[in-house]
């Protein structure tokens, strides 16, 4: 007879979740957490607090007694905001009443989004490096991630070629990320037209995940679903996360056309319930005047853009300029370090945290991820401590 | 606005060489655009922003509510030069509403305050009548806090 003590927990494990690796962000946040006076450039959100009168609509909802259930979709006056603003400012027209569902972060709309899709054997295309939690929520959703890997040279955006390359017959969504973290990449509207001509060839779900698209510097955001023929194939994600600086809300929405957003909240309404009344009456609040909240902090970070790309030139660290998001993603090869030695030098010898890019995708080999999602002071010191490492390095 | 003029307003003391990084353009671009501001009287001058509460000063701010007759060709500017003039008065603006102009003074102590508006301001021709208030506490002067601010309430690394 076996004896009980035997039984390793691990081994009840489901076996995906157990083969999936930790993601690489953790294990430089385990490091980084034991060390005192850092400069991070190494958080994805932003520094900024989210507009007061954002804060102040979530207390006062709580005074109403804003604290119950709301409907699985969400509630409708915010749905029916978002309809109008997603009209406007992505160019795509949904129904608020069933096209629009409300998540908790994009996160859990791009998990929702997935399993809706995915049948188990299901290819689906992504391109890295990428966000950490793609190719784990692709596994979690039964499907089989296909990375496309972009390049430098190609100012890391995404080309038909690469994805002509990683088709098959097995293919079935078509996950984008543009303005991208980590890269800062943007696809402009004649890049995307070649993206959305080969998902409408191969017949293709794409699954858009605009969460930084209020934040490009030199160019307005154009939205894959804007284009002809692509609303009818395209789940779009967004949420308040980033551009009004909403990350502990946690608050998502995707639109799509209505079967897919109904095979959607089927999965949320039997795991999630509903996202948070209060932040969604929040995220009313948000979307009263979001060009003069929004507005202020791009301008912003384009301060910050221009000053870590020129301080990075001078100091000939090639980096490709980032185009959106709030990072930047240099080059850091020709020191011959890889790209984690790289960091945990200068993290235990400078005191600044940036994160190797082998966390967004094993090509993110050569490169760190700097946030310039904190503030003009920490950027400038991080940048004297990196002059002064790299000279060290030679 | 100019953003030259943002990033100056936010912190004077920011390098020429960091604001041109900031606005992608030369150091001598910004240099030029600064002494052009300057003497065009668009920046009338940089100074610190204090909080005096810190310094144990012991010295009192009133705000006083000052309603006066508008002058025959002057208006209002003639008698509100005349009372900026005096140093005590820290800023004075032109108000619609109740009253006509909005004076800070800062003075040593409770009188010299009083005796400024009963010696020198009530006095002044064209004065009708003042209003004084005085400052017990700031919590923000030009857009900034003086609480000391919050903790980083970030996590040191996410994705």
């Amino acid at each position: 007879m076996q004896k009980k003590d035997s039984v390793s927990p691990r081994n009840r494990i489901n076996a995906t979740v157990r083969d999936i690796p930790r993601s690489g962000i953790r294990d430089f946040f385990d490091i980084v957490s034991t060390m005192k006076d850092i400069i991070s450039l190494g958080i994805g959100e932003p520094d900024f607090d989210t507009p007061w009168h954002v804060r102040e609509s979530t207390v006062f909802a709580l005074e109403r007694g804003v604290t119950h259930y709301t409907s699985n979709f969400g509630y409708l006056e915010l749905r029916k905001a978002l309809a109008g603003y997603v009209a406007k400012k992505f160019g795509a027209e949904y129904n608020p009443e069933n096209e629009i569902l409300i998540t908790v972060g994009v996160s859990e709309a791009l998990d929702l989004a997935l399993r809706a899709l995915v049948t188990p054997g299901d290819e689906v295309l992504y391109h890295e490096p990428c966000y950490v939690s793609y190719r784990a929520t692709i596994l979690f959703a039964h499907g089989v991630p296909v990375a496309v890997e972009t390049k430098v040279e190609n100012g890391f955006r995404l080309t038909r070629a690469m994805l002509e390359a990683k088709v098959t017959p097995k293919t079935k969504v078509l996950m984008l990320n543009f303005p991208n973290n980590p890269t800062g990449a943007v696809m402009a509207r004649q890049d995307l037209e070649d993206i959305a001509a080969f998902a409408r060839e191969h017949d293709l779900i794409v699954v858009t995940d605009e969460i930084y698209g209020e934040l490009t510097y030199d160019a307005p955001h154009t939205s894959i679903v804007s284009l002809p023929g692509m609303r009818e194939r395209t789940i779009f994600l967004h949420g308040f996360s980033k551009a009004w600086a909403m990350t502990g809300y946690r608050l998502g929405y995707a639109c799509g056309p209505e079967e897919l957003i109904e095979a959607m909240m089927k999965i949320h309404q039997y795991t999630m319930l509903c996202a948070s009344s209060m932040g969604q009456k929040a995220a009313i609040e948000a979307l009263a005047r979001p060009d003069t909240d929004v507005g202020e902090m791009v301008n912003e970070y384009r301060r910050r853009r221009n000053f870590i790309a020129a301080a990075l030139a001078e100091m000939g660290i090639e980096c490709h300029r980032p185009l959106g998001a709030f990072y930047a993603f240099p080059s850091v090869a020709k020191f011959g370090l890889k790209s984690k030695e790289f960091a945990l030098k200068f993290l235990h010898e400078e005191k600044v945290a940036a994160v190797p890019g082998t966390a967004f995708g094993e090509c993110g080999e050569g490169f760190i991820r700097c946030a310039y999602a904190t503030n003009m002071e920490n950027l400038k010191e991080a940048m004297v401590r990196l002059k002064r490492f790299v000279g060290k390095l030679g | 606005m100019d953003e030259l003029l943002k990033i100056l307003q936010a912190n004077a003391t920011e390098s020429r060489e960091n604001i041109a990084k900031m606005l992608n353009v030369s150091v001598a671009e910004v240099n030029r655009r600064v002494a052009d501001y300057e003497q065009r009287g668009v920046i009338r001058g940089y100074q610190a922003i204090l909080n005096e509460d810190e310094l144990d000063l012991d010295t009192v701010t009133a705000v006083i509510e000052v309603k006066v007759t508008p002058q025959r060709e002057g208006g209002f500017n003639t008698i509100a030069q005349r009372i900026s003039r005096f140093p005590e008065v820290r800023s004075a603006y032109l108000m619609s509403g109740t009253y006509d102009l909005l004076l800070f003074i800062d003075g040593r102590n409770l009188r010299e305050v009083a005796a400024f508006v009963s010696e020198r301001l009530s006095p002044l021709e064209g004065v009708l009548s003042t209003s004084t208030h005085f400052m017990l506490k700031t919590y923000k002067r030009l857009g900034v806090l003086m609480e000391s601010t919050h903790a980083e309430e970030r996590l040191s690394v996410a994705p």
